[in-house]
């Protein structure tokens, strides 16, 4: 589970600073894919960002399990998003020197030492996730030699091979034709709900809107609507921490 | 060094474009100071050969003393002797002139120390006759093949062979040694005053406090070779363009790898984003260099003691540790620290940036 509490977030604009994150709360569970959506400049991807451990909100608050993310030192969170965080980016992010196995072998080696039993453990998760988003066959292929989305989708294998807590994804689809963007959202989904990630998953296009468990709505930095539709086991999946100041309308 | 082996592998060519460039300096470099450690050794040997802690030279009215001027009279050379704390006082008398065996002639170094000094490459060939000499193997060489036994002429002298052996050589002219009565004669011939030129001093004494009231200098065999007329000039034009092939070597290292760096930033802020820490994308980054420093020095080097074992039948070369693995370290150390300016663009590289937008 991820939370978020009260979040704000601010950057240098000259001698002022412009809010991008605006005193946002919501929480993600396992299991539940929640998109964030809003117009460009919105703050969605500043959003994801603070998730992600890799900027450091203002005010406020982020958990990820039971840890406080915004008491942990740069060190700390490198190391946290190395165990507990997935990231899905909006370009692939592929290394370029890497077959699509070892795109997810190197996670067992950010750490600089890495354990033989850490490294055992990716390795044997590595082909099974491998097929699991398609691309057994592809496995000794490097980025050039894949198209767009078999790409992303190794991207997706990356981000879960460390068995993390929270996904965070960043505009999958972008570079993808309508088909691959759906194939991509519905192995996102698929995977969510059958490897329990609390994921957040930022994007521009609501075609796949279906496949959400939640929709935030995000303008000015701020949740300015909240979709929660009926659960597989009819409860709400995401919603807004009581305290949240999220305003506007509820979309549906 | 996961992703830094992958790379080496992925963009070889740009690897081995880099590594070629380093071997090519290493090349230059062992070459260049072989050939320097050649040219030395034909200009200091004889010096550094001589038994003793350190070389006294006559103090010159004025500019630096010099083995070419230098004379020291019976009195000094008794006055060091008596000295306390000296143990051992080596009068030795160095000239240049030619030296001939039948048609053939050669610039020789001629030096007259004592008999029964300290062995040494130099006091070694020292003969037990006045009309006797030792040639060192180069004179030998010079002088046709001459072996003991041959009449040798030097200066309206003739001397017999006695000894040959030992590689000594003085001013890139190879030494032959003579009785300290015969070098006196012949030094006279050629207008000298048949002093001794240098004392080769053994013992731990006052040495300031001595040359100063002796009107000499001591100074170590090493520092004393600066008095020799053209070893300055010629070691340090040598010795100036093996540290500028050092720093080109550093810079041309450190630009490859700022470049390679700042072309790969893009996938250091992913990896720090996924969670890799700083300190090992800077030794996988330390490692790669390491890797193309180790390759191409060490080819560089094989080329160098191949073409220098060839080269020194014919040319002043070294092989030598000082002449390769020396420079070979040197090369290393700066490529190293040619790379690690690189790595800045790895300890700053934002991991935000991954994300493409943070707004």
């Amino acid at each position: 589970m991820i939370t978020l509490d009260d979040v704000t977030l601010t950057f240098p604009d000259g001698a002022s600073r412009v809010t991008a994150v605006d005193r946002v709360s919501f929480e993600g569970g396992a299991g539940q894919l929640t998109g964030i959506t809003g117009p460009s400049g919105s703050g969605k991807s500043s959003l994801l960002a603070v998730a992600a451990t890799l900027i450091r909100p203002d005010s406020g608050r982020v958990v990820i399990g039971d840890v406080d993310v915004t008491a942990l030192s740069r060190d700390e969170a490198t190391a946290l998003r190395r165990e507990r965080i997935g990231i899905v980016f909006q370009q692939s992010n592929l290394l370029p020197a890497l077959t699509a196995r070892e795109q997810l072998m190197v996670m067992a080696e950010l750490g600089g030492r890495s354990t033989a039993g850490r490294r055992r453990r990716v390795r044997g998760r590595v082909d099974e996730l491998l097929d699991a988003v398609g691309l057994a066959d592809h496995a000794g292929k490097r980025p050039a030699q894949l198209s767009g989305g078999q790409r992303q989708r190794v991207a997706i294998a990356r981000a879960l091979v460390h068995e993390p807590q929270v996904l965070l994804v960043d505009e999958p689809t972008s570079a993808l034709d309508q088909e691959r963007g759906a194939a991509i959202m519905s192995l996102i989904a698929e995977l969510t709900h059958d490897r329990a990630t609390a994921t957040l998953l930022v994007t521009h296009d609501l075609v796949h809107e279906q496949l959400l468990d939640a929709l935030l709505t995000v303008v000015d930095g701020r949740i300015v609507g909240v979709r929660e539709p009926a659960s597989r086991d009819g409860g709400a999946l995401s919603r807004p921490v009581p305290s949240s100041p999220c305003a506007g309308t509820t979309t549906t | 060094m996961f992703v830094a082996w992958r790379d080496l592998r992925f963009a070889r060519g740009r690897f081995v474009l880099i590594g070629s460039v380093v071997a090519l300096i290493t090349l230059l470099v062992g070459f260049l100071a072989g050939l320097t450690g050649g040219l030395a050794a034909q200009n200091v040997s004889a010096v550094l050969a001589l038994p003793g802690d350190r070389i006294v030279l006559q103090h010159p009215a004025s500019g630096q003393a010099s083995f070419s001027e230098s004379a020291i009279a019976p009195s000094t050379v008794q006055a060091w002797r008596d000295a306390p704390g000296v143990d051992e006082v080596l009068p030795v008398g160095i000239v240049q002139g030619k030296a001939g065996l039948g048609d053939t002639t050669a610039a020789v170094a001629l030096f007259g120390p004592p008999s029964g000094a300290a062995p040494s490459a130099v006091t070694d060939l020292a003969p037990g006759a006045d009309d006797e000499i030792g040639l060192s193997a180069g004179a030998a060489k010079d002088l046709g093949g001459a072996t003991v036994g041959d009449r040798v002429s030097i200066l309206g002298g003739t001397y017999t062979v006695a000894s040959v052996g030992g590689d000594a050589w003085y001013s890139h002219t190879p030494v032959i040694v003579l009785t300290p009565e015969a070098w006196a004669q012949v030094d006279q011939r050629m207008g000298g005053d048949g002093e001794a030129t240098a004392l080769a001093v053994t013992g731990d004494p006052d040495w300031d406090a001595i040359a100063e009231r002796t009107d000499t200098v001591a100074q170590s065999p090493l520092l004393s070779l600066l008095a020799l007329d053209a070893f300055k000039s010629e070691i340090g034009s040598l010795g100036l363009m093996i540290a500028m092939l050092f720093g080109i070597s550093a810079l041309v290292v450190g630009a490859f790898f700022t470049v390679w760096t700042m072309q790969r930033s893009g996938d250091v802020a992913v990896l720090k984003a996924l969670g890799a820490t700083t300190p090992s994308l800077v030794r996988d980054a330390l490692g790669q260099a390491s890797v193309v420093l180790v390759v191409g020095i060490g080819v560089g080097m094989l080329i160098v003691v191949g073409l220098g074992t060839l080269a020194g039948q014919a040319l002043p070369f070294l092989l030598s540790p000082l002449t390769t693995l020396a420079p070979a370290a040197v090369m290393a150390v700066l490529g190293l620290a040619g790379a690690a300016v690189a790595l800045r663009n790895v300890t700053k590289s934002d991991p935000l940036t991954a994300l493409g937008s943070s707004r």
